[in-house]
């Protein structure tokens, strides 16, 4: 029987969460790295028991850990102790250095402000090495490493897609969404609050926005600008690459062209803000969000806790309730924290800011909390092995 | 060879967990022995501290970061200014704080 691993990044430390695929009896290991925020966690599609996390504070900064035995120990890669205290340095698995000039992006008041790096939000492993990742980072930039989180160098030309136009949202200028293609190992979406999303078509050599069809009419006074948009989460199915869904700021959206152009598909939601979005992991078209009331109100609409699942790819959703706190819940879902396992039955799960882990094994019909008290959850992955 | 001195080192909790050390640290320093030559020995013997107490990008302390010396606060002075006798003997440890800032 297969096992289901549920990594959980916190505002506290992270977790694991185990349980076989019948996803009934879960056992949780934590809190690791304790007292630290852990933006996000993801094991490496190669080998599941390789596991990467963003440790990170506001005293001492940014760490990468990886684990080479699914959770079990953990180390600081680059970072091991070295024999004696006058032997050369180590490596540098905790350095995110831009490359070039650093630059200066929009700030909150409309001035330009230097690039600083702040912490890690996402970590993709790649699809076919165990020791290439990418990281998305704040302010906003993509780096990758090629030898287990070792060392870390940025791919610059991200940065030159109109960053002098770039600006932070609310909880910062991250880059928080990176897309690998399955078909195409060239081409790498990423999504930037608040910047827009970009797509690279040569393995980070080159990048283009691709927002075309976005309206941000309260947040962007020119209607046709291509980068400043508060784009909060995208998802693709593996199996059609080229078919994009996207959570902004407010409006659900999908594009068929690989970003070339976007249209709206929020349709019967009860509020069109959110911040995750997740697709089936057998049904390309069945989708999920999580709306949020409003920017300035972030929790359910009516204090009810509902996933919407749209069974067409968008315009027609439903909503799940069974199993969800339908009055008083004023918690909200933050972009990294849903996610889909590829059992045969297919398992969506997500956690929420007053640290709550839910769990379906069943599509999204029915519901129930694996733990329900965990600091705020900022992170949900799932492996199946 | 001259001797070089031996200090004794505070970290905060955190730190603590990460070098995965228990207690206090000591730690040979360069002569002659200043908090950036303490810092450059600690983060030699535990390359995973770096960044944590020194930013990477310029050497500077991080903000959250205090240094204690003999109940005096070092923060902002020079990282050369040299440590008193107090500290290169072994008698009072340098600490290494975080600033008390909630969270």
């Amino acid at each position: 029987m297969k096992t289901v691993r549920v990594l959980v990044g916190t505002r506290k430390g992270a977790f694991i969460l185990t349980s076989d695929e019948r996803r009934a009896a879960w056992t949780v290991q934590g809190p690791l790295f304790a007292g630290w925020e852990v933006y996000h966690l993801k094991g490496s599609p190669v080998d599941p028991n390789r596991i990467y996390a963003s440790q990170s504070s506001s005293w001492f900064g940014q760490v990468i850990q990886r684990s080479d035995d699914g959770g079990a120990t953990w180390n600081t890669p680059g970072g091991e102790k070295i024999p004696g205290p006058y032997d050369p340095p180590g490596g540098l698995s905790n350095r995110f250095a831009y490359e070039g000039e650093t630059g200066t992006h929009l700030w909150y008041d409309g001035t330009q402000h230097p690039w600083e790096f702040k912490r890690v939000w996402h970590l993709e492993p790649s699809l076919t090495d165990v020791n290439t990742v990418y990281a998305g980072v704040e302010d906003a930039a993509l780096f990758k490493t090629t030898n287990g989180g070792a060392t870390w160098q940025e791919l610059p030309a991200l940065r030159k897609a109109k960053g002098h136009l770039w600006q932070p949202g609310a909880g910062g200028m991250c880059l928080h969404t990176i897309l690998l293609d399955p078909k195409n190992e060239k081409r790498i979406f990423v999504a930037i609050s608040a910047a827009g999303a970009f797509r690279t078509d040569d393995g980070g050599a080159s990048w283009k926005p691709i927002t075309k069809g976005l309206k941000s009419q309260y947040e962007l006074p020119d209607p046709d600008a291509d980068v400043g948009h508060c784009v909060h989460n995208m998802t693709l199915h593996p199996s059609r690459p080229d078919t994009l869904f996207m959570q902004k700021h407010w409006d659900v959206l999908r594009s068929d062209n690989a970003g070339d152009l976007w249209r709206e598909v929020s349709g019967n939601l009860p509020s069109d803000f959110g911040f995750p979005i997740a697709v089936h992991a057998h049904e390309p078209e069945t989708i999920y969000v999580v709306p949020i009331k409003s920017d300035s109100e972030h929790y359910p609409p009516e204090g009810k806790l509902r996933v919407y699942r749209s069974r067409s790819g968008g315009n027609e959703w439903e909503a799940l309730t069974s199993g969800l706190p339908q009055q008083d819940c004023y918690v909200n879902v933050l972009r990294d924290a849903m996610a889909v396992d590829t059992c045969a039955s297919c398992g969506i799960y997500f956690g929420t800011s007053g640290g709550q882990v839910y769990a379906s094994a069943d599509s999204g019909d029915h519901w129930a909390p694996i733990v329900r008290d965990l600091p705020p959850v900022t992170s949900v992955e799932v492996q199946v092995f | 060879m001259t001797e070089r001195p031996r200090i004794r080192v505070v970290l905060p909790a955190h730190l603590r967990t990460l070098a995965r050390v228990e207690g206090e640290v000591a730690l040979e320093v360069a002569s002659p022995p200043t908090i950036c030559a303490a810092l450059d020995a600690l983060e030699a013997r535990y390359p995973m501290l770096r960044g944590t107490i020194r930013r990477h990008e310029d050497g500077k302390r991080r903000p959250f970061i205090r240094f204690f010396v003999c109940q005096a606060d070092w923060s902002n002075d020079s990282l050369d200014t040299p440590l008193p006798d107090a500290i290169t003997t072994g008698r009072e440890p340098l600490l290494i704080v975080g600033a008390m800032a909630g969270g």
